[in-house]
């Protein structure tokens, strides 16, 4: 494992921690006298401070420790919990948050709120403690601290300076053994100070039959020159000395006082001169009854790697899963064709091909489904980012806000989670800046004066939900369509409904609020986020109700890579469209169709009317206007309302494998991917939402874009 | 025969920083993630030497030392305390349960093995 590869897996690790750190500090709020809680949040930070000081990581390292130095305070209980002190540790984790990606992006941190964080952080810690603190901060790596007992430090021969003669009387007690010591160590650290001499004092050893390898026997007189103090002295014996009778005794008159090398000086102090320090102690040493460390059985255990995380997974390059999803794809296309050619050969039913081929059938399936399972991630991660998002929101605007998510564990495919992060984090800032009301509004209304941001995830029928959701005043509709008329973006005759209305927030260049705040009003508008939903097979769709709230649903594909979709016909074309956005299926009824103008046809559903696309148009397929006959698929679109699509039949509901065109052909209006069916050829897929906007005749809402201000609502 | 080491500690990258040290300086490597894998790794690898860090979930470092000295695992192994903690009364109390040493975070790979050459009885 090279150095570089440790350092990724630092920033790994550190991702895993400050999300235990985030997970941790939100259990805190529950309830801040857990103190297990309060010790796995402790640990997080401590464990980056740990590997961080491993890669030199200053700045990460002080931070930590002075995050990790206020939470130890609240760990022993010297500090009780405030909100005020909750909401330091939330920034302090953003903050840490921010060091480490800075650390590993080798850019510069945020250093104006690193600063403002580590003075509020410092304040907790009281004056004296503080500046302790940030002393030892100062050179948090110097690795001042060395190996006490075991120290085999440098230290430089005492040339020049008093040197002063130590006599030591060691006596160890079984206990220095059994705590796994060996005084040749402790000697040899003495050694380092300054020439030493040791002798054994053997006459306590017993006869051989009565050796007691546990027990202490030998004591040890030694005595060193050295120019060091003797603090010095008892730091190398700091871990024994307890567990032996110890005495140093100095003699005050300095032995010798010369520039030349010590060797010489303990030669002319008479004391034995050992041809090298080492030397000194060790033979001595070797006749030491030390009790042998326990019995080593040499077990011929193999290594073990990592035995037992936390949670065990297996991190596999992305490139091998997606192979693996291409393939598997391929996989259901074979299967399908298979399936087709078997249909064909209209075996006798005793054939019992038919059922081992539905096993078959079923067998892909769940390999697809397992395979799409490894990309699927929860979306906890996501959810705990908007709680940075919240904050910082709340932070500018003054507001108070709580966030609850619902649902976290909630898998969605990578991917999708990766390009959500955008339009969520726009949709939560907006939900704080434009959905709650002021704390003090709040209270005239009889609110809670902190607002609350709900986001929640969900898997219904194949598909997954995103719903952010804010109890804030919900939309102002009067003010928005005032805006959109202001705007050109719709006819000021246009009487459009709630549902339209709310809808003209997706228009392109669409903004609510009066003055542009330095917050949500960054020049990114709902449309942008409709559009990379879209671009991920979703849509965003509103409801509001004033007073109460406003929820944004954002509804996706399980996956990017298969979906359900009927096999339709379309003036002699087979073409596939997605099931998730069918709304019903309808065989008209002659009776129900009306005609509009020249060219426009609704159909009455349940006494509304409801535009009618025919699709073989729309595509240039057909120029001529279809007849009544065929199928009318409901489906409800963005900004558009319900509108019915007509199709010439629908033959089959399936599963099929979505192969981009774009990579592979290029862009077709209304279409938006294409699949290999059964048969072994290639279907279009169609993309409703764009489909609708190909409609020539003008009776829809404005679409998305350009902007036609003399559109009328029909 | 190779010795062995255990070292016990949460953090992953320094799981793996001991490792390249040591299993380069030809110590065979054994590690645990937290202070109740460290026991029982104890029992099955039979270290020479275990390196162990203070702040860890489920049982921490004292729990490991106090276990190794007191408990039914009871060796005289030399125990090393790797930890990023420097006070007094921390370390008072790893050696107060029978810690042999002390090691600050972070570590200077070539004095840690040093260290475990010499407690080991292979001085070099």
């Amino acid at each position: 494992m090279s150095n570089s590869s440790i350092r990724d897996t630092f920033f790994e690790e550190c991702e895993e921690l400050l999300e235990a750190l985030v997970e941790g500090l939100a259990a805190m709020e529950e309830n801040a006298s857990d103190m297990e809680v309060v010790n796995a949040v402790f640990r997080a930070v401590h464990s980056i401070k740990g590997g961080a000081g491993a890669f030199a990581l200053d700045r990460l390292v002080n931070f930590a420790h002075t995050f990790e130095t206020v939470m130890d305070k609240v760990r022993s209980k010297q500090l009780a919990v405030n909100e005020e002190l909750m909401l330091l540790f939330h920034r302090s984790g953003d903050q840490l948050a921010d060091l480490v990606e800075a650390a590993r992006d080798e850019r510069e941190p945020n250093a104006e709120s690193e600063a403002a964080i580590l003075k509020e952080l410092s304040a907790y810690l009281g004056d004296v403690e503080s500046e302790e603190e940030i002393a030892f901060d100062a050179a948090p790596l110097a690795f001042d601290a060395a190996p006490l007992a075991l120290d085999i430090g440098e230290h430089d021969p005492p040339t020049g300076t008093e040197l002063r003669r130590f006599d030591i009387r060691f006596c160890p007690t079984p206990a220095l053994y059994a705590n796994g010591h060996e005084p040749l160590l402790l000697f040899d650290a003495l050694a380092e100070l300054g020439p030493l001499s040791v002798t054994a004092d053997l006459s306590r050893l017993p006869e051989f039959d009565r050796f007691d390898p546990e027990d202490a026997v030998i004591n040890w007189r030694l005595t060193l020159l050295t120019s060091e103090d003797e603090t010095v002295l008892h730091e190398v014996f700091e871990f024994v000395d307890a567990l032996c009778d110890l005495e140093i005794a100095v003699s005050d008159e300095p032995v010798v006082a010369v520039d030349e090398p010590p060797l010489d000086s303990r030669a002319s102090q008479g004391l034995p001169a050992p041809t090298d320090r080492a030397a000194l102690a060790e033979p001595k040493a070797q006749e030491d009854t030390t009790p042998p460390p326990s019995a080593k059985t040499a077990t011929a255990s193999a290594p073990r790697d990592e035995p037992r995380g936390p949670r065990p997974t297996l991190r596999v390059d992305l490139d091998r899963v997606d192979r693996l999803i291409n393939t598997v794809g391929e996989l259901i296309i074979n299967q399908a064709m298979i399936s087709q050619r078997i249909e064909e050969l209209e075996l006798p039913a005793v054939a019992h091909l038919t059922n081992e081929l539905e096993a078959y059938k079923l067998l892909a399936r769940d390999i697809q489904e397992g395979v799409m399972a490894i990309r699927a991630q929860p979306v906890k991660p996501l959810f705990q980012r908007m709680s940075r998002i919240v904050r910082e929101a709340a932070e500018v605007t003054g507001k108070k806000v709580k966030l609850v998510t619902v649902g976290d564990s909630t898998e969605v495919d990578k991917t999708v989670i990766e390009r959500l992060a955008d339009p969520l984090t726009h949709m939560v800032r907006n939900a704080v800046d434009h959905g709650l009301e002021r704390p003090e509004k709040r209270a005239e209304l009889g609110k809670d004066t902190t607002g609350a941001i709900r986001l929640s995830a969900s898997h219904r029928s194949g598909s997954v939900f995103i719903e952010i959701a804010d109890d804030g005043a919900g939309l102002n509709r009067a003010r928005i369509l005032e805006k959109a008329i202001e705007k050109g973006l719709v006819s000021p005759e246009a009487e459009l409904s709630e549902q339209e209305v709310d809808n003209l927030l997706f228009l392109p260049g669409f903004s609510t609020a009066a003055e542009v705040s330095n917050l949500s009003g960054r020049g990114v508008g709902m449309d942008v986020v409709k559009n990379a939903v879209a671009a991920l097979g979703g849509r965003v769709s509103i409801t509001s109700s004033p007073g109460a709230g406003t929820t944004f649903t954002i509804v996706l594909p399980l996956t990017l890579a298969v979906m359900d979709g009927f096999v339709i016909s379309i003036a002699d074309q087979t073409m596939v469209i997605p099931i998730a956005s069918i709304i019903e299926t309808i065989r008209p009824n002659p009776r129900d169709l009306h005609c509009i103008g020249t060219d426009g046809e609704v159909i009455s559903v349940r006494g509304a009317y409801v535009p009618i696309v025919d699709v073989a148009r729309n595509l240039g397929l057909s120029s001529e206007r279809a007849d009544s006959s065929g199928v009318l698929l409901l489906v409800s679109t963005e900004g558009q309302g319900l509108t019915a699509l007509r199709v010439g039949a629908i033959h089959d509901q399936r599963q099929v494998v979505i192969k981009s065109l774009e990579s592979n052909y290029g862009a077709i209006a209304g279409v938006s991917a294409a699949t290999i069916l059964g048969d072994g050829k290639i279907a279009l897929i169609l993309d409703p939402d764009e489909l609708v906007k190909l409609t020539p005749a003008a009776i829809f809402l404005p679409p998305a874009s350009p902007p036609r201000p003399e559109l009328r609502h029909a | 025969m190779t010795t062995k080491v255990l070292a016990i500690d949460d953090s992953r990258t320094i799981r793996n920083l001991l490792r390249v040290s040591l299993e380069g300086a030809g110590f065979e490597y054994h590690s645990a993630c937290d202070g109740v894998e460290g026991v029982e790794q104890f029992a099955e690898v039979e270290p020479d030497v275990v390196i162990t860090d203070i702040n860890m979930p489920n049982m921490d470092g004292f729990g490991v030392i106090d276990n190794l000295r007191s408990g039914p695992n009871r060796t005289t192994v030399p125990i090393i305390v790797l930890t990023t903690e420097s006070g007094p009364d921390l370390k008072a109390r790893a050696r107060e349960a029978g810690a042999t040493g002390w090691i600050v975070k972070p570590f200077d790979d070539a004095s840690l093995v040093s260290v475990l050459r010499r407690l080991t009885g292979h001085v070099v």
